[in-house]
């Protein structure tokens, strides 16, 4: 591995992983990066025919074109790239958008966990459009949606989930255990909610939809409530 | 001038994308359009047997791009429209044997000659899909009034959204105004408010549809159907006129009446 190229293997390190191949790269513009990626793979096409990528692209924010162009040449050599794993919000969402993992199996180095576990309380990602089906959208705090999530589609946070609009898909509020986080929609009629480890059956669609508050009542159990002006949810 | 080109796709199969590709493009070519179809499903291909030029075909698209023949010997002249062609699939291949760039540089260099150009997309969202929409200036997004196909065009809108192919229009194939009005199937307005994208066309349930496809005469031939119309008041729209949609709820007696003339009922 080392004689190839030691300009482009300075930039990216590509090693095997459970799942397939596993490209990680050293701080360098995206350019470089993927320049440096393909370097590698054009030099030994016979290694990577049919492989399964995944790439750790590190705080490196990237948009849709940067992935789709990548996606294709890897494509076009018979290459899937499966995974972007990255520390960036943004590039997390790009790589959901696109139907790809976000997650390996394989733990994130310590330095990283350590970010994801400092993210303050009070931390949401905001989505200002419409989930759609076969999205999944994960994130280590609150998640707020101006749209409809959309049935097929998934949003796991472990905060609250607050969405202005309507939900047909499946919501997990407090997805790591948190018993007091709550969900609230426009309209729930959701095929599923499900908070901490309480899940609700689907909830009917209404004629007449009205703002609803999930949360889990003193039994322990499950619940929406209508929202009412002036009474705010029990956060703590 | 140069082609505008449409995808038509839809997640699921079956919903009638073959079918409508097949009228949209017939349609333009009866109002003097220059058309060019691509069938996009490679190892599937169907677009050649519904419009009627199965029989003629001596090359495909994969031998286009692997250089086995010219862009121009590809291109099969339509039977009745000397100004519509069709480029079949390979039916021996499969989907890898096409790349995007493939079909955008094919596209590039059918636009100087043509009005539209369609592409027929496979089923699922996989490589041929990508093929597809790779070239596509506009994306038809055909669908159901079926719960399934509703929620697969879903996942085709917000792939599109992603791929930043802007801006899809729907096409609401097979509808029943009779089921709809007796709440046993989804309305129209049901579907929209979900996918939450622009209507270009609602196309009413039409056995004759599948007796076209079969002869290979698209239905859009006949003066008569109801189908038909709707595809050639989608054929308008595209080229840019603002046509009204048909009333095709089943009031005051007329739809059934017609029904019952055409007995059905």
């Amino acid at each position: 591995m080392n004689m190839i190229m030691d300009s482009s293997t300075a930039i990216v390190q590509i090693k095997g992983i459970r799942d397939g191949l596993l490209a990680t790269f050293a701080d360098a513009p995206w350019e470089e990066q993927r320049g440096a990626l393909m370097e590698q793979i054009t030099a030994r096409s016979a290694f990577f025919q049919g492989a399964r990528l995944a790439m750790d692209v590190g705080t490196q924010i990237l948009k849709v074109n940067d992935l789709v162009e990548l996606r294709d040449w890897l494509s076009e050599r018979n290459i899937t790239l499966w995974a972007v794993v990255s520390e960036s919000p943004t590039t997390e969402s790009t790589a959901q958008l696109l139907g790809l993992a976000t997650r390996i199996s394989k733990p994130r180095p310590e330095e990283s966990r350590h970010v994801l576990e400092t993210i303050p309380d009070d931390t949401a990602l905001f989505v200002a459009k419409t989930v759609r089906s076969g999205t999944r959208i994960e994130y280590p705090g609150h998640v707020v949606v101006y749209g409809d999530v959309n049935p097929g589609a998934e949003i796991i946070a472990d905060g609250n989930v607050i969405v202005w609009g309507r939900v047909r898909g499946v919501i997990h509020a407090g997805a790591k255990g948190s018993r007091e986080a709550f969900i609230c929609a426009l309209d729930l009629s959701a095929n599923q909610i499900r908070i901490a480890g309480e899940t609700s059956a689907s909830l009917k669609p209404q004629k007449d939809p009205r703002p609803e508050v999930a949360s889990i009542n003193k039994d322990g159990k499950l619940q929406a409530e209508l929202w009412h002006p002036g009474e705010t949810t029990p956060r703590k | 001038m140069t082609a505008q080109v449409f995808t038509v796709t839809s997640g699921k199969g079956g919903v009638g994308k073959t079918t409508a590709v097949a009228n949209l493009a017939t349609a333009l070519a009866m109002d003097g359009k220059r058309v060019v179809c691509i069938d996009g499903d490679i190892g599937l291909r169907n677009l050649d047997v519904v419009m009627g030029l199965e029989n003629r075909i001596v090359y495909d698209i994969v031998d286009v791009i692997e250089g086995r023949c010219k862009l121009k010997q590809a291109m099969i002249r339509d039977k009745h429209y000397p100004e519509m062609y069709l480029i079949p699939a390979a039916q021996t291949r499969d989907k890898n044997a096409v790349s995007p760039s493939d079909m955008v540089r094919i596209c590039n260099d059918l636009k100087p000659d043509a009005d539209f150009i369609i592409i027929d997309s496979p089923a699922g969202i996989e490589r041929g899909f990508r093929n597809a929409i790779a070239a596509a200036d506009r994306v038809l997004v055909v669908t159901n009034p079926e719960v399934s196909a509703v929620r697969d065009a879903d996942r085709v809108v917000g792939i599109l959204e992603a791929e930043e192919k802007s801006n899809p229009a729907l096409i609401i194939n097979r509808l029943n105004p009779a089921l709809v009005k007796n709440n046993d199937m989804l309305s129209a307005e049901d579907v929209l408010d979900l996918l939450g994208i622009r209507l270009i066309g609602i196309v009413p349930e039409d056995e004759n549809v599948i007796i076209g496809s079969n002869r290979g005469t698209p239905i859009v031939t006949d003066a008569k159907s109801r189908a038909g119309m709707a595809f050639r008041n989608i054929a308008r729209r595209l080229q840019g006129d603002d046509v009204p949609f048909m009333d095709l709820a089943p009031q005051s007696g007329l739809w059934n009446a017609i029904q019952r003339l055409a007995g059905r009922k």
